[in-house]
Parts: structure tokens; C-alpha cells; sequence
């Protein structure tokens, strides 16, 4: 299952940054940020939870960069 | 523009402002009596320009993601200003703000831009209730709805016109303004513009579904797919902080060591705090945000300049692959040719007992008849005019359903149907063959006629031919005359049709190569082995092109010179547009087969548009690529002279923001 998120990143490497925190959740199949658009899409390993896979996705990306944010 | 800055972007500025200002007051000062207090001012400007640079620093080291430029600035300065080089800290942590909030305002810029320039879709549409016309969220108008479109008005979702005449502009989506005139019962596109009249429109697809807003998606997602170039900067900028760093660190240490050991210099403060202030201006050079920052912003702008002209591109890695193209491959049908047959003439068999006006009548009758129920262009040119003929003639249709019986249509060949008992044959020489009917030599004139011959034979009695000419577009010749100037080496044309027919419109356009008579499993393999000959095909077939992080970029075909462009109007062409390295779709205004199929679509069909997407991808990538290497070289440049010690901080600071703000204008011209 693949979904589009709306993010905020300030940086074209932080960008990167979360782009790569992301594919290494687990439940995360893959991963791409879209640093003009302000998107990011991940493709969920079968049968993960999308909501709580998503909260560890915010916290890895909070670690790599404290200024992202992630709209739900 | 302080209107188009953020709130972040506006305190950004101010701290930046009263930092120089305090800088300036500070210098001129005499504080040299008074270093303690010297010291102590001094942070005034530097926490007021630097504290969330510090702060982002600390938290860093704290989640362990040590190596990022807040790192590194947080580094060089505080060693500047333990070093007691007070100016040259605060000035580096100015000029790096200055940088950031430039890189800041330049991105919104462009975002907003772009936002600006593909604004194709209104925020309401006017509703015909029970209660009359009401302004409504398009999002809620439902399919088979109907909608009033006012002059002036931009259509807000796809539909038919149910009443009223009009012009459109259409320039949001073909990026030409020519305008189109409508009437009820035409097709009408969200995005475009309501000129004159206005209209009633009963919608056919959602908002959402609408052609605007699968284009804004695309232009939108296209970011998503990276290019080479991107991947490899990601790449490069994770690899090359934390070798600045460690060589820094080296540069600390092993400098002074070196010459100690060496040439026997004396180790002193002095020269272990010009080694250090040699590293430290390392640290400074070291941030890779120049390019980090200007190659998406590039392709934004190319993608984004591109969707307002009419062609969407669906990648940035497409973009890459476009600007490579050597090779052209065309569909005839649609692409070259308007796809629009028109029936030229006529030709009975020697007529028995009839005059050859009543039989070319006959035959056109058959003909059309016996393509009752096909929807293949060619039937539809027969059927159109044979209804002419019929309303010449003063004559109505009569009740033709009765007379058509069983029909069969086959793939290459033609159509067998039974019209008025009989069994009617319309289709190619192979059909004729097949029914037994036998063309005599005085009747058989494929080799003179240019058209597709369409054969009719009654049982198994030849009745003649008609032929129909496929209209050749007026500027295909020009458009691939163009395509050599774009740096295409190689054109071939596919088609399904004769070959005397493809023969003559390869030769009229000039196109280097033909293949005719192909079903479309040949097109495919005859695009396989065109591949082929472009040496190291490699298979990363349609699947790559649908990961989201697009890791087999579909360029990544070692040692093949160029790649190779496919250009079909996607009806039928969906196998071959994946296969090829680009897949390029023509006309596809509200053809969903082609969108999905397609790499690029070009939103109308001019064939001029192959060669002007080209070219937008050339001057796309060469800016990407003078960014890369400017911005590399000068930072190459810097590392040895800082490390050589002839650059001191201010070099250091002003080169990696120049190159920066310069980057950044230069990707700004991929907009344009």
C-alpha cells in the first residue's frame, strides 16, 4: 500500500536525511521525498499498521532533523 | 519581497541585520584595551546570528548525528572564536545565515512560481440545482452533474457540453493558446479557458480525475523519481561531510606533527593554531548545501517551465533519460499522420450489368456496411462517405441494421460480415486470399495507389478497392528536420500499414529508417532489436519505472550510446511506450491509457513538441551539470588552498555562499 504524506523540511539534505530514516522503519517498504513539492510517499510492507509504523517513521525523522514535520 | 518571506525567514533577516549592525559598531570600538570585554560583545552578534545554528548542533551530537552543516559551522566558529579571531567567527556564522535564508526565500520562490504558473484549477463551480445555479466545492459536484461555465471562467472539471457555443483557450494544457471553438456535444477539459459564450456543461469524470488535476499530480509527483544526478549527490553529500571532517581533524593534527618531524619547526602555539585555523576553514568549505540544494530546485524548474508549455514530463530521472535521446522511433498512425483517413477513390472491378457510377456506389455501400460495427478509423472514413454520397444523392439511410448481419473482425486483415445475405469481404490483399476472391491483373493497382487499399470482395467475387489516404500532419517534415538540431541522430518509423505507403511518407519527412506491415507484437520486437543495436540492453522493463524510489533509473544501460525515445499516440501503443527508454504520448488530452503508459506526455499534437521537450531537457541537465562541477571544482579548489594556507575563513565563507546564491540563480534559469 503506497500513501502520499504532506511534509515540511527546511533543507535539500535534511530532506535526504528523512528520506533515508524512513526506509530504514521497520514496516517500511520504501520511501521517496519530494523536497520542492513538500511530499512524501511510502510503499508499507504487507500487513503493516500504517499508523503506528508512521509514528516511528516521525520520531526516526526527528532524530536526523529536528526541524521536519510529518501531516498526518 | 519582505511580503513573500515566513515568519522564520523575516526573524532570519532581522537577526541577520542587527548582527551587522552590532558587528559594525563593535569594530569600530577601541576595545583592544579590554579583550575580556572584547570577548564578551563579541557574542552578542554571534549568539544573536548563530544560536539555532548552535542549538541544532548540540541536539545533533546528542542524537548522534554528528556530521550535518550545523556541525560543522558550530565547529568552525567557536574554534574561531577560541583562536581569538572574533570578526572572523561571527562573520563566518553571518555569511552562512545569509546563505541559508537565501537558499530559503529562493526555494519558497520557485515553489510559489511553479504554484503560481500551473494554477489551472478554479476553487468552485457553478452547480445547477433544483434551486437554481449555486457556487460549489468541486470536489462535491458528482459525476453527470450539470455545470454552467461562465465566459471568463476557467472549467473547472471534465465534461460534455450539453448547450451553448464558445471559444476555449486551451493553453493550460497544450501550453499553446490557439483557441478552439466548442459546441454541445464536445468534449470540454478542466483547465481550460471559457472565452466567449457561455456553457452548460454535464461533467463525466470527478475534480479530482479531471485532466487539470492529473496534470498538477504529475507535475507534483515527478519530483519524487530521481534523477541519477540527484541520487548521486545524496550520494556524495553523505560521503563528503565526514571526509571534510576527519581530514580536518588530520589537517589539526598531522600538520603541525608533519612539519615538527620534518622540517624540524619548533612546536608553538603559533604553529599549532595555524594549523587548527587551517582546519577550521576546512570546516567552513566543507558544506556540500550548494548543490544539495540546487539540483532539485533545477529539475523543479524544468519540470515545472515544462508543464506550462504542454509536456509533462512524469520524472526527473525522464528528464535525464530525454536530454540523451539519439534515437526517434515514430507510430505512423496519429503521430505523424493526423490519423484522420478520408476515402480518395474509388475503384470498382470491371462493372457487368451496372454502369461504374452505380457500382462505386454499390461498393462504397458494402464497404461501409460491412464495417458496421468496427471502430477502426479507417471504417469510420468508409462509413463517413458513404453517409455523404447518400445525402448527395438526396437518399436516406435506410434502416441499415437489418441488412448487417454476423461481423468479424481480424487483427491485420480486415473485416468479414454478412450485409444482405451475402458475405462481404473489406480488408487487405491477405483477406482476399483467404476468401478465394481473385484479383485480376488489370485490377489490381497497389503498386500505383498511395493509401491504405481497402478490398472488397462479395463471396468470393472481387469487387473492387477504395482507397484512403491518411493526411500527413503539415509540420511532421519540419518537426523532424527540428529533431536533428536537438541533437537526434537516428529517426525510424513504425507502422502497421503498406508498404508502399510508408515508404512514400519516410521519404517525405525524411526519416533515416521504416518498418511497415508490423502487428503490434513486431512493433515491440522490432523495438527490442533497435535497442539492441544501440548496444547493452539491459532489461529493467516497465517494473522499474514503477518503484517509488526509482533505484533501476531506466537510464542505467551501460555503454549504450544515447537512448532511445518512442513517440506514439498511445491508443494502442502502451506495450511499446514502456519499453522503450522514453515512452513519449501525443495528443493526449483525455487519453488515460496514454498518460498511465507514457513517460512524457505532450498535451496536444504537434509534433514540433518532440524536439522542444528535448531541448528542454537538454538545457534542464547542462544546468545540473555546470552546478555539479562549478560547485564541486571551486569547493576542490578551496580545500587545497585553505589547506595550504593561503585562504583564511573569509575566502572560505564567501566562496561556499557564492557558489551557493550562484547555483541557485543558474538552476533558477531552468525555469525560464
Amino acid at each position: 500500500m503506497k500513501k502520499t504524506y504532506k511534509i515540511d523540511v527546511d533543507c535539500a539534505n535534511c530532506a535526504n536525511k528523512m528520506e533515508e530514516a524512513t526506509k530504514k522503519t521497520p514496516g517500511v517498504k520504501d520511501a521517496a521525498v519530494n523536497f520542492m513539492a513538500l511530499k512524501m510517499k511510502v510503499e508499507f510492507e504487507d500487513g503493516a499498521d500504517v499508523d503506528s509504523v508512521m509514528q516511528k517513521v516521525i520520531e526516526n525523522c526527528k532524530i536526523v532533523e529536528d526541524d521536519c514535520q510529518i501531516f498526518l | 519581497m519582505m511580503k513573500s518571506m515566513t515568519k522564520k525567514q523575516k526573524n532570519l533577516l532581522f537577526r541577520i541585520i542587527a548582527a551587522v549592525v552590532l558587528m559594525a559598531v563593535l569594530t569600530l570600538l577601541p576595545l583592544k584595551e579590554y579583550p575580556i570585554l572584547r570577548f564578551v560583545l563579541f557574542l552578542i552578534p554571534y549568539f544573536t546570528v548563530g544560536h539555532d545554528i548552535l542549538r541544532k548542533a548540540l541536539k545533533g551530537i546528542r542524537n548522534k548525528q554528528v556530521f550535518d552543516e550545523n556541525f560543522l559551522m558550530a565547529a568552525a566558529t567557536v574554534g574561531a572564536m577560541a583562536l581569538g579571531e572574533y570578526t572572523e567567527g561571527v562573520a563566518v556564522m553571518l555569511f552562512y545565515q545569509i546563505g541559508e535564508l537565501f537558499q530559503s526565500y529562493a526555494v519558497g520562490k520557485s515553489r510559489k512560481n511553479i504554484s503560481e504558473l500551473m494554477d489551472i484549477r478554479p476553487d468552485y463551480a457553478n452547480l445547477e440545482t433544483e434551486d437554481g445555479v449555486e457556487e460549489a466545492d468541486p470536489d462535491d459536484v458528482e459525476v453527470g452533474s450539470i455545470i454552467f461555465i461562465k465566459p471568463g471562467e476557467r472549467v473547472p472539471i471534465d465534461g460534455v457540453i450539453v448547450e451553448g457555443t464558445s471559444t476555449l483557450d486551451t493553453a493550460a494544457l497544450t501550453g499553446e493558446s490557439l483557441p478552439r471553438d466548442v459546441a454541445a456535444g464536445q468534449e470540454i477539459l478542466s483547465g481550460s479557458i471559457n472565452l466567449s459564450g457561455l456553457l452548460r456543461v454535464q461533467t463525466t469524470k470527478e475534480f479530482e480525475e479531471s485532466t487539470a488535476s492529473r496534470i498538477l499530480d504529475l507535475v507534483e509527483n515527478a519530483g519524487t523519481r530521481k534523477a541519477k544526478s540527484e541520487q548521486f549527490i545524496s550520494k556524495f553529500a553523505r560521503w563528503y561531510t565526514p571526509a571534510v571532517c576527519y581530514s580536518a581533524l588530520a589537517l589539526a593534527i598531522l600538520g603541525p606533527l608533519f612539519n615538527m618531524l620534518f622540517f624540524h619547526v619548533p612546536g608553538s602555539w603559533a604553529l599549532w593554531s595555524d594549523w587548527i585555523y587551517r582546519a577550521l576553514t576546512f570546516l567552513v568549505i566543507s558544506c556540500p548545501c550548494a548543490i544539495v540544494v540546487s539540483i532539485p530546485l533545477t529539475f523543479f524548474g524544468g519540470i515545472g517551465g515544462a508543464g506550462s508549455k504542454g509536456i509533462l514530463i512524469k520524472g526527473s530521472n525522464f528528464m535525464e533519460t530525454l536530454a540523451n535521446v539519439r534515437t526517434v522511433v515514430f507510430d505512423k498512425t496519429g503521430t505523424l499522420t493526423k490519423g484522420n483517413f478520408v476515402v480518395t477513390r474509388i475503384c470498382p472491378a470491371k462493372p457487368v450489368n451496372s454502369s461504374a457510377d452505380e457500382a462505386a456506389d454499390r461498393l462504397l455501400e458494402y464497404a461501409a456496411l460491412a464495417e458496421s460495427y468496427s471502430s477502426h478509423p479507417i471504417s469510420r472514413s468508409l462509413k463517413e462517405a458513404w453517409h455523404k454520397r447518400l445525402e448527395e444523392s438526396g437518399q436516406t439511410i435506410a434502416d441499415t441494421a437489418a441488412r448487417v448481419g454476423d461481423t468479424e473482425e481480424i487483427s491485420g486483415k480486415g473485416v468479414i460480415t454478412e450485409v444482405d445475405g451475402s458475405r462481404i469481404g473489406a480488408g487487405n490483399l491477405q483477406l482476399m486470399q483467404d476468401l478465394g476472391a481473385i484479383i485480376t491483373e488489370e485490377n489490381d493497382h497497389s503498386d500505383v495507389e498511395i493509401g491504405t487499399i481497402v478490398h472488397v470482395c462479395k463471396g468470393s467475387e472481387y469487387l473492387g478497392h477504395i482507397v484512403i489516404a491518411d493526411e500527413i500532419k503539415p509540420n511532421a517534415a519540419e518537426a523532424i528536420g527540428d529533431l536533428g538540431r536537438s541533437g537526434v541522430t537516428r529517426t525510424v518509423m513504425l507502422t502497421g500499414d503498406a508498404e508502399a505507403i510508408a515508404s512514400r511518407v519516410a521519404e517525405k519527412l525524411g526519416i533515416d529508417e521504416y518498418h511497415a506491415g508490423l502487428l503490434p507484437a513486431d512493433k515491440v520486437a522490432r523495438l527490442e532489436k533497435l535497442l539492441d543495436e544501440m548496444g547493452g540492453n539491459g532489461n529493467t522493463g516497465s517494473s522499474a519505472k514503477d518503484d517509488i524510489s526509482a533505484k533501476n533509473s531506466s537510464s542505467g544501460k551501460t555503454g549504450k550510446k544515447g537512448s532511445l525515445a518512442f513517440v506514439g499516440d498511445g491508443i494502442n501503443d502502451a506495450p511499446v511506450l514502456s519499453r522503450a527508454d522514453i515512452g513519449i504520448a501525443m495528443g493526449a488530452l483525455g487519453s488515460d491509457a496514454a498518460i498511465e503508459a507514457a513517460d512524457v506526455v505532450l498535451m496536444d499534437d504537434d509534433p514540433m513538441k518532440i524536439s522542444r521537450a528535448i531541448r528542454l531537457a537538454r538545457k534542464c541537465i547542462r544546468i545540473v551539470n555546470e552546478n555539479i562541477w562549478f560547485a564541486i571544482g571551486v569547493k576542490l579548489a578551496c580545500l587545497l588552498l585553505g589547506a595550504l594556507g593561503i585562504a583564511n575563513m573569509w575566502l572560505a565563507i564567501f566562496a561556499d555562499v557564492g557558489v551557493m546564491v550562484l547555483c541557485v540563480l543558474n538552476a533558477i534559469r531552468a525555469l525560464v
